[in-house]
């Protein structure tokens, strides 16, 4: 079972990513679980999603604890919330930051990936929300779940003029790491 | 059609397909989702019913009962402070042996305030004479609305359908959604037997002087436990029809041969099976014994799973304050006086106020009974935030 956890501020569409995610692995054919942990709702407030994906039915209901896979969508999370906590030595932490991976001076073994997500987010969708590109990047580096899955999965959830912006945000970010 | 969806809309979708001709509710977080979908169905054309907006879950409540007591199905949706609120009408509907369906998004209650889930707010109104079925993932929570409405409607007694606020109502996986038509087969529409109608006056939940009200609590109490037949029933006639098991009253998991038996209901029977699962690769043979319908109360299903089990462990998302374990005292009062010498019916009480429940804190639950019974234990409790002052 692969576990995915996602950081963020409310109004970055945390949960969103993390649905989106969970039924384009259900379309790749998979089973899949996305929860949201919330506090209080509201925009800023530190705010967690979690995935699961297996080839099997996923019974538990535990938070996820020690993800695979880490995706921190607000990189000044990682100076006031202990994002790193249970990240598995052999993982991955793909961060929305201008930065170079390295530059970011994580203490862990896990692998670090970059992505100016906010950046592109405005050229693109006009809006500082960053989670299609850092959806797109996800699955680009990782190959868990199919791009074409993804795209489908935002254009159900959002059709029309946003889906489609959404789309070419997740595009650019599959360029972007394609390149690297 | 399987699909892969919020547990709120899928129950919400299977809602509109048992066609309700009136909703009444009032939006509280976790069970919004819910109310929002059935509204927006409403709105959009695609279900024929009146939804009524209104100022309070009193009021929801009380428009419910009224609908229903005019001969309409009736549905509704709350949790937490919203059921406290609707209380006093909650009693009445199950005293006028209504067939409301009343989905109940399991939270903890206040002070100190808490959206987030427990089973306080469901197990505070277990004496209210309301049938009260658990749900253990979000296809059976969308399974049991379809059943709720056929108990309900064949008992004459009200159903809660209680899902796990936010580990249920908001999570996304797959549940397969029936057809309209397979529903309108499963579930024939509804032909009340007494209907308030102006044309031929009648009262109902009137009046009842002391010559009278002991036995209106006595058929109450039969007709709950009466209605056990009625629910075996309808879970084994959804079976045959949808081809999958839900609800019941108990189901188990490889307890036959199990040393130790953990009894719990709704979505922490995942993470349980799970745990079992790991410990039966260690040689260990832990067994589940999962209470679907917690109203009417399976005593004698548990006493026949449970009979020749020595060791067993209540964990369950509720308190009596003052008391204990809720679950526990009902599982030790399932053994006839002469069978509870020598058995160990350990209590634990986890997850209050959205506590996260992890695997570990659930194999230490299975170490230590397996060393000693537990009278009560909080699991996962924080000693460091409590100081002997507070107590």
């Amino acid at each position: 079972m692969i576990e995915i956890r996602i950081h963020g501020r409310g109004g970055q569409g945390n949960v969103a990513a993390a649905e989106l995610l969970s039924i384009a692995a259900f379309k790749d054919g998979k089973f899949s679980q996305a929860f949201p942990s919330f506090g209080a709702e509201r925009i800023g407030a530190p705010v967690m999603a979690f995935v699961r994906i297996d080839d099997k039915k996923i019974r538990t209901r535990e938070d996820v604890r020690h993800p695979d896979y880490l995706i921190v969508q607000d990189e000044n999370l990682l100076e006031t919330v202990p994002i790193l906590d249970g990240l598995k030595p052999d993982g991955l932490i793909l961060v929305n930051s201008e930065k170079k991976p390295e530059d970011l001076q994580l203490k862990t073994t896990a692998k670090v990936e970059t992505i100016p997500a906010t950046e592109i987010a405005l050229e693109i969708i006009g809006r500082p929300i960053p989670n299609a590109v850092m959806i797109g990047a996800f699955c680009t580096i990782t190959g868990l779940v199919s791009l074409d899955a993804v795209q489908e999965s935002i254009m159900g959830k959002f059709p029309g003029r946003v889906g489609e912006n959404n789309v070419a945000a997740l595009e650019r970010a599959h360029e972007i790491m394609q390149k690297r | 059609m399987l699909k892969q969806i919020e547990g709120s809309y899928g129950v919400a979708e299977v809602v509109a397909m048992c066609r309700p001709n009136v909703i009444s509710a009032y939006p509280i977080t976790p069970q919004t989702h819910i109310v929002e979908d059935l509204a927006m169905l409403v709105g959009q054309g695609k279900l024929d019913a009146e939804f009524v907006n209104v100022e309070s879950e009193f009021a929801a409540a009380s428009v419910v009962l009224g609908a229903s007591a005019a001969g309409a199905r009736a549905y509704s949706a709350t949790t937490s402070q919203g059921l406290l609120l609707m209380c006093e009408v909650i009693y009445c509907i199950a005293g006028m042996r209504l067939p409301i369906v009343l989905t109940i998004a399991n939270r903890a209650i206040s002070a100190p305030l808490s959206i987030w889930n427990d089973q306080q707010d469901s197990m505070a109104l277990r004496d209210a004479g309301w049938i009260q079925l658990h749900a253990e993932d979000n296809q059976e929570a969308a399974d049991l609305h379809i059943q709720a409405f056929k108990i309900a409607e064949e008992t004459h007694l009200p159903v809660m359908v209680c899902m796990d606020g936010f580990i249920l109502t908001h999570a996304y996986e797959p549940v397969d959604i029936p057809e309209p038509k397979e529903v309108d087969v499963f579930l024939p529409s509804f032909t009340p037997k007494h209907i308030v109608d102006p044309r031929a006056p009648k009262g109902i939940g009137l009046y009842a002087d002391p010559r009278f009200y002991l036995e209106t609590r006595y058929i109450l109490h039969r007709a709950l436990e009466k209605s056990e037949d009625t629910i075996k029933k309808v879970s084994s006639e959804f079976s045959k029809a949808f081809g999958r098991d839900s609800g019941g009253f108990i189901k188990t998991y490889k307890l036959k041969d199990a040393d130790l038996a953990i009894v719990s209901m709704g979505s922490v029977v995942g993470t349980i099976k799970d745990l079992i699962d790991q410990l039966e690769e260690e040689g260990k043979k832990v067994g589940l014994l999962q209470i679907c319908s917690y109203r009417p109360f399976p005593r004698q299903a548990i006493y026949e799973a449970l009979k020749d089990k020595m060791n067993i462990v209540v964990l369950e998302k509720s308190v009596s304050l003052g008391r204990g374990g809720i679950l526990a005292s009902d599982v030790r009062w399932s053994f006839p006086r002469a069978e509870k010498k020598d058995r160990n019916i350990s209590s634990f009480i986890a997850g209050l106020g959205g506590r996260n429940i992890p695997m570990e804190d659930l194999r230490y639950m299975v170490e230590k009974v397996e060393k000693e019974p537990v009278e009560l234990e909080f699991l996962g409790l924080k000693k460091e935030l409590i100081s002997d002052k507070d107590l």
